[in-house]
């Protein structure tokens, strides 16, 4: 039963994790404490609550490039609000984060379901159109954190039972996301689209509207982080988490989401935006420059890629009754 | 043709036209509770149209479907599968990746009272259809780790998991065992007992004749005519679905074929075929019959350098030659002309002429640079002979009907000047008027000395065509049939694994 | 079957004439609109139709066409490769540590080309050898490459490059033609006769079409494929000598963003990004395009982030205005 709960992929990747915190663990041992643990945690919630986004939008054979300027436009348009209408309470900023978020995953959606343009067309435009209209509205300025109000940036900060609002955020998300994609109907039509668009069709599903909802909710998520990054970090400007769209694809595809569509899990997705967490948290503590990075998660990129190709190798008909091992 | 109970569905005067083709035109067909109903026709003859038109999947362009005698019209799926139409795809529709349950319950799975998919619900209810229809697997099964005759039983769980009134169960029976074709027959005559109209299509007439109370006969997307199934016999059922009787569409051919021109020996795969032995001579037709899945494919494939065979010696002209790619097979004068015409054959969005000259590039073509003026005359000189009707030889080749199409994918071949073709059922899903053009220039290469290998599944075309015919099953050889003992009934015996004792069902 | 019957036996090679097909194309669409923004930016400032002005702005196009025109080829073939800026920053990396053993000019350039040759080798081993997919493997490889320029620079820079190898960027061949112009053109025209006029391009666009039906064919479909990550590579090379020696030093963040300029370069030229069409001539013209766009707002001040709204809606929109019109005339047709 653990064994279907916990697919092999993803237990080899969370064993990798392990065994690199025990690694790590040798040359410094307080990068496994449970404060340093959450430092680690939290620095990576944003990267994961973006990848539940991303993996449901690969899983129904898409792409969403437009993830971070997506992030980035609606982080700028709360800290903007917030300088404006300082008063304004966070519950609503969150829901106009999530909303905005989610007008944009549409407009991508609603593009790739409508007009058939292939994803990585659309969301590659919406990129640099987003990533403009920051510039557009903020005329490049930076907006810093004595401008914002204190409620503003608080709000990620703030601890519940031991650990901040942000990382809460994403262990709901995840909660949610993990509901979502083994309980309900839509998660389900998820997989079936891109496992099979065609007989998703022959069974009811509309598979452009599928597409058109994982944009959606990429969205949604991207709107979210938005204005958590903002308000974390204090501070908004044109190029905030640039190229950080490909940190989420790669967090996706190193948790064993396929490219192709339809194979992925929350799990996945979870422990490949830990393990770039760990990895980016891990360098500066065990005397690797930072510069290290880059390089190290592209290689991990390859890697999962590699074996995930490997261990997802479809069988070929067997006709043989002598070669007929199981079924 | 009296009928004593009125029908559950019938459709009537139903027409879908595609683009440059009428699929259906102005057809007829009435599904009567707890009988069964056999849809007949040759391949292109509108039945998937059909099977898609009742499910919802295309809205007819005219013509009125009737439930109990009340209009409807399906525009989705669900309002098809809603009105208690449920079918047996062709194409397995399942989804890999999703549990058994899933697989039978997606679309309409048992609700928690917060909206939630109810899980142990589904797999009690999964479990409780799986068991009502003998599949030994659990419901938790992933699909993927389940063979071809159990996703059968899943695509069948889930057309009964709606309650319906109406199965469509589209050649339901076409990569099944004897055994489990035996079990789905008990399958049925339990749906038969609870009511429940069925829709059969098949190409098995054994078949129809044992399970079918009714028949309706389509032809070239037109209605021939129905009846019941005691009121006809074979002959009249064949003469009705090919428009004449059968005997006469093959060209008379006599050959006297002695020099050997390819030789195979000892041909392995380590799950697909094995002890793969044959000659082949010059002039020669060489059929290849089987059920389907009976590892036809996946040898010609393999002689021709797609797969490699772990072992096995290949002989052309009496010399050993070693194929790793279909472009050494060609330049070793074996081609193939694969079954998936849209997939392996043609190259949809490439003009004619240029799918026609692809592998012989090299011949129109001077130091790697193109020359159009050669390629068209290439193209011209073959797509001619094998009288393409088309536009221009500019146009796009996935603008051609699936006849059409075969014609150019044959020229192609036949413009590498081949020493073996190697025909992959060359005539399936295209029409009638194609399909005799392409039984006479078969017939025609080999007078002029080409050898021609040709899988088929089609019993008529094997013995009408063949000089010699080997039967595989099971990914092995298990007859080589010729003369008096090339016979319908020998070649499903040994294609069927039947024992050899003569069973004169079909005289 | 509508083309079964009644129509002549004898096939015309062609139905129309190739000006009817020329005036038809995307490319002619295109053309028009090169000739718009031309005439709007000429209007719109009166430094446009300056021969010097005109010629420093090519610089914004022809490095990032020069790996289009690969680019094109790749993507036509049902490829792409998205490691193609990070291949000219590991280039460039390796041409300023050539620079620090004592190279010359010559020297410099044989590094930059081999280096190119290389990566395009390494995606291409996972690509056709692995048989992974390529937008998977040059997002990785697209962190990997850039990563090792980032482990040998850090945060510094290699500078001093001799002051012959600044011709590649900065020379001028004759007046105000460039030597970067020089070679755009040279390289368009190689390309544009490797795919529109030898056999090795045709099995680019039977490979795009339909890959199994070209193996089938007898296309040894991996090896031309292989060929191809060879020419991106290559070509990202050729792109890195001319950057390198026109910002006269290197830096890991070199060409950041490019690889998305260049395949909305190749989009815009009317390259179906899932493979099978395209042409030369239309990424020809997508280069002018977007360089004319780039130019004539820079002109009017327009700060070089809001360009890039241009282009992304100039992107979308070149594919989505044909399919929304030929959704409302559908409409109309059928009432």
């Amino acid at each position: 039963m653990i064994l279907r709960i916990i697919p092999v992929r993803e237990f080899i990747l969370a064993a990798a994790i392990f065994l690199l915190l025990l690694l790590i663990s040798t040359r410094h041992a307080a990068f496994i404490s449970p404060s340093n643990l959450a430092n680690v945690f939290n620095d990576t919630a944003p990267l994961m609550i973006l990848a539940l986004g991303q993996m449901v939008v690969i899983l129904t054979r898409c792409i969403d490039l437009s993830v971070a300027a997506n992030l980035a436009l609606t982080g700028m348009v709360v800290a903007m609000l917030n300088v404006a209408v300082p008063g304004l309470p966070i519950p609503l900023i969150v829901m106009i984060a999530i909303s905005l978020g989610a007008i944009m995953g549409a407009f991508n959606g609603i593009l790739v379901w409508k007009l058939a343009i292939p994803p990585i067309v659309v969301t590659l435009g919406t990129m640099t159109i987003f990533r403009g209209i920051i510039f557009l509205i903020s005329d490049g300025k930076w907006i810093n954190a004595h401008e914002m109000s204190e409620s503003f940036t608080a709000f990620p900060r703030a601890e519940i039972i031991g650990l901040p609002v942000l990382s809460w955020v994403a262990v709901v998300a995840v909660a949610v996301f993990g509901l979502m994609m083994s309980r309900t109907p839509l998660g389900r039509s998820i997989f079936a689209v891109g496992g099979n668009p065609h007989a998703a069709v022959y069974t009811g599903i509309n598979v452009g509207k599928v597409q058109f909802l994982a944009f959606v909710l990429s969205g949604a998520l991207a709107g979210l982080t938005g204005y958590l990054w903002v308000a974390r970090y204090a501070v908004a400007y044109v190029d905030i988490a640039g190229g950080f769209e490909l940190e989420v694809v790669a967090a996706c595809v190193i948790g064993g989401i396929s490219i192709a569509g339809g194979v992925g899990t929350v799990a996945g997705a979870v422990l490949g935006a830990l393990f770039l967490g760990v990895v980016k948290n891990a360098l500066p503590v065990v005397d690797i420059s930072p510069f290290w990075q880059l390089a190290i998660s592209g290689s991990a990129i390859l890697i999962a890629v590699a074996f995930n190709a490997r261990a997802g190798k479809t069988r070929g008909r067997i006709i043989l009754k002598s070669a007929e091992h199981t079924s | 043709m009296a009928e004593r109970t009125a029908p559950v569905v019938s459709m009537d005067a139903i027409t879908k036209t595609f683009p440059g083709v009428r699929a259906l035109d102005a057809v007829r067909l009435d599904l009567h509770a707890g009988e069964v109903t056999a849809l007949v026709g040759e391949n292109g003859a509108g039945k998937s149209t059909t099977v898609k038109i009742l499910t919802g999947i295309y809205r007819p362009d005219g013509g009125t479907i009737r439930i109990d005698g009340e209009p409807v019209t399906f525009d989705s799926v669900n309002a098809a599968s809603d009105a208690g139409i449920t079918a047996i795809h062709q194409e397995t529709v399942l989804f890999d990746e999703l549990s058994v349950a899933e697989n039978i319950f997606i679309g309409h799975a048992p609700r928690t009272p917060l909206g939630f998919i109810d899980r142990a619900e589904m797999q009690r209810e999964a479990a409780k259809l799986l068991q009502s229809i003998g599949a030994p697997f659990d419901p938790r099964t992933r699909l993927k780790d389940l063979g071809i005759a159990n996703r059968h039983l899943v695509a069948i769980a889930r057309a009964l998991s709606v309650d319906a009134r109406v199965v469509i169960m589209d050649e339901p029976t076409a990569a099944l065992s004897q055994k489990e074709i035996t079990e789905l027959y008990e399958l049925i005559e339990t749906l038969k007992s609870q009511g429940k109209a069925i829709l059969f299509i098949s190409h098995k007439f054994d078949e129809i004749f044992r399970i079918a109370d009714r028949y309706t006969v389509f032809r070239d997307g037109a209605f021939v005519g129905d009846g019941r199934i005691d009121d006809i016999n074979e002959d009249d059922l064949v003469r009705m679905m090919v428009g004449r009787s059968i005997d006469h569409i093959f060209p008379e051919r006599n050959s006297t074929a002695t020099e050997e021109v390819l030789q195979v020996t000892g041909y392995n795969h380590p799950t697909e075929f094995a002890d793969i032995n044959f000659k082949l001579k010059r002039g020669e037709i060489l059929g290849f019959y089987g059920l389907v899945g009976a590892g036809r494919s996946e040898f010609m494939q393999s002689l021709i350098g797609i797969t490699k065979p772990s072992k096995g010696v290949c002989k052309i002209n009496g010399k050993i030659r070693v194929i790793r790619s279909p472009a050494d097979a060609v330049s070793n004068g074996i081609v193939y002309v694969p079954e998936d015409r849209g997939k392996q054959g043609a190259i949809i969005g490439l003009p004619i002429f240029q799918n026609v000259t692809l592998p012989s590039i090299s011949r129109t073509s001077r130091n790697g640079f193109l020359r159009l003026a050669e390629e068209f005359a290439l193209a011209r000189e073959y797509t001619s002979r094998l009288d393409l009707r088309a536009a221009s030889l500019d146009q796009d080749v996935g603008n051609l009907s699936g006849g059409n199409q075969q014609k150019v994918v044959i020229a192609k071949w036949l413009a590498t000047k081949p020493q073996v073709i190697i025909l992959d059922e060359p005539t399936k899903g295209i029409d009638i008027g194609s399909k005799a053009a392409v039984h006479e220039f078969m017939a025609e290469l080999a007078a002029e000395g080409l050898s021609v290998i040709m899988v088929s599944s089609e019993i008529p075309e094997v013995i009408g065509m063949s000089d010699r015919a080997i039967v595989m099953r099971d990914g092995r050889i298990v007859a080589e049939l010729e003369d008096d003992d090339l016979t319908p009934e020998t070649l499903v015996r040994h294609a069927a694994g039947i024992s050899t004792e003569p069973q004169l069902e079909r005289a | 079957m509508t083309d079964t019957a009644a129509q002549p036996r004898h096939i015309p090679d062609r139905l129309h004439g190739s000006l009817h097909r020329t005036l038809r194309s995307w490319e002619a669409l295109l053309l028009l609109v090169a000739v718009a923004i031309f005439i709007l930016n000429s209007f719109a400032s009166p430094y446009f139709l300056n021969a010097w002005n005109l010629s420093d702005a090519t610089f914004n196009f022809t490095e990032k066409a020069m790996i289009a025109f690969a680019m094109a080829l790749l993507i036509i073939s049902g490829e792409i490769d998205l490691s193609v800026a990070s291949t000219i920053a590991l280039t460039s990396t390796a041409m300023g540590l050539a620079l620090q053993y004592g190279a010359g000019t010559p020297e410099l350039v044989v590094v930059g080309l081999t280096v190119g040759l290389l990566c395009g080798a390494f995606n291409a081993v996972f690509v056709t050898i692995l048989g992974l997919p390529s937008i998977v493997v040059t997002i990785g490889t697209m962190s990997l490459f850039r990563g090792i320029s980032y482990i040998i620079l850090g945060d510094g820079a290699f500078r001093g490059y001799p002051d012959s190898f600044s011709w590649f960027g900065q020379g001028y061949v004759w007046w105000v033609i460039t030597v970067e112009m020089v070679l755009f053109a040279i390289i368009a025209i190689i390309y544009g006769i490797l795919l529109h006029k030898t056999n090795f391009g045709r099995a680019v666009y039977a490979i795009g079409n339909n890959s199994t039906g070209a193996l089938f064919s007898g296309i040894r479909v991996q090896r031309v494929k292989f060929m191809l990550f060879l020419l991106t590579g290559l070509m990202s090379g050729v792109a890195a000598i001319c950057l390198t020696s026109r910002l006269g030093s290197t830096r890991p963040s070199i060409a950041q963003g490019m690889e998305l300029e260049v395949v909305t370069m190749v989009v815009l030229g009317g390259v179906n990004i899932l493979g099978g069409s395209g042409s030369i001539p239309g990424v020809v013209i997508a280069a002018f395009v977007m360089g004319l766009v780039t130019f004539g707002l820079g002109l009017l001040n327009v700060p070089g982030i809001v360009m890039s709204i241009f282009i992304g809606l100039l992107l979308i929109g070149v594919i989505a205005i044909p399919r929304i019109v030929a959704m409302i005339a559908n409409k109309r047709s059928r009432p």
